[in-house]
């Protein structure tokens, strides 16, 4: 283990605290991703598409 | 009439920016940015705690906060940088890819920032035995999460994101006034908060052996920003294309 001398608790802290909101955003970005990928799919599903990709 | 054929060609900005083609080259990128980002991330923690010293003579054993403190201070401005250049993106060109890459910026921006002061706060403690002094730099940038805070609720309080777009636009640049305040609120009030470091005129005041794992803390940051950044612009698109197609299906069950 690597030895970090008095303050250890105060790195620590900052390396799981940055951990905490940085892995917070990846999963709230993935989650809003596929949320919005469901759906639009779901929409097209109906068929429902934009203008560009043809009537349905 | 205007001709189409002798209509000025769109210049490669112009070409890139259209929010059809953003979608198709932003598609193939993200997932080799996210992975050069976890590299950076490996590489630079590896040199920070298994090659460089762990403390120095001029911040004793604290040092491995700033590799944390560093590039979230950063980017708290970076990311305002972003949205400043965007805010003219809206108003002078009124171009959606703007709004959109504004929009995406702000609650990360705000994440960076929460993280500057926290990270700052558990630096501070150990070594200036406070957690929080009101210090210039310290103020202004919970001035600058304020301003974070309050385009977000901006954004949310419209349902006609183009009215929206342009008010968090004028919005941004007036808060960006609190940017260079930050930055020369060190030389300007000089109590807790050490003056610039890194990018100063006789080059960084740091060993070479910290500034390698500190430069590589910072670019993977900074390259796990716009991988978050690009994915997050192309949901907002994409939840713009629901609305939209949401519309188009509710005019056509209309009687």
């Amino acid at each position: 283990m690597i030895d970090l001398g008095p303050h250890a608790v105060f790195i620590v802290a900052t390396y799981l605290g940055v951990a905490l909101v940085i892995l917070g955003l990846i999963v709230w970005t993935v989650w809003r991703a596929r949320q919005v990928r469901g759906k639009l799919a779901a929409l097209e599903a109906k068929g429902i598409r934009r203008r560009s990709e043809g009537a349905a | 009439m205007t001709d189409l054929a002798s209509a000025p060609k769109p210049n490669w900005f112009s070409r890139l920016a259209h929010p059809g083609s953003f979608m198709a080259w932003s598609r193939p990128i993200i997932a080799p940015l996210a992975v050069l980002t976890a590299l950076l991330f490996v590489v630079g923690l590896y040199l920070a705690f298994f090659r460089a010293p762990l403390e120095t003579e001029n911040v004793g054993t604290t040092l491995p906060i700033l590799y944390m403190h560093v590039p979230n201070a950063w980017l708290s401005q970076f990311v305002y940088g972003l949205m400043f250049l965007a805010a003219f993106g809206t108003l002078v060109w009124r171009h959606p890819l703007a709004d959109v890459a504004a929009k995406a910026a702000a609650p990360l921006g705000a994440g960076f920032t929460a993280l500057a002061l926290y990270t700052g706060s558990l630096w501070g403690r150990p070594t200036w035995g406070t957690f929080w002094e009101w210090d210039g730099r310290m103020t202004s940038t919970l001035i600058l999460l304020f301003i974070y805070l309050g385009i977000i609720a901006l954004w949310r309080a419209f349902e006609d994101q183009l009215k929206a777009a342009r008010i968090v636009a004028i919005v941004t640049l007036v808060g960006g006034i609190d940017i260079p305040i930050i930055k020369f609120s060190v030389d300007w009030w000089n109590t807790l908060h050490q003056p610039a470091s890194i990018v100063t005129a006789t080059g960084p005041r740091m060993a070479g052996a910290i500034f390698l794992p500190l430069i590589l803390m910072v670019l993977a940051f900074t390259l796990l920003f716009l991988t978050l950044h690009l994915s997050g612009m192309r949901t907002e698109i994409l939840r713009r294309r629901v609305d939209s197609l949401g519309r188009q299906a509710a005019m056509r069950a209309a009687p």
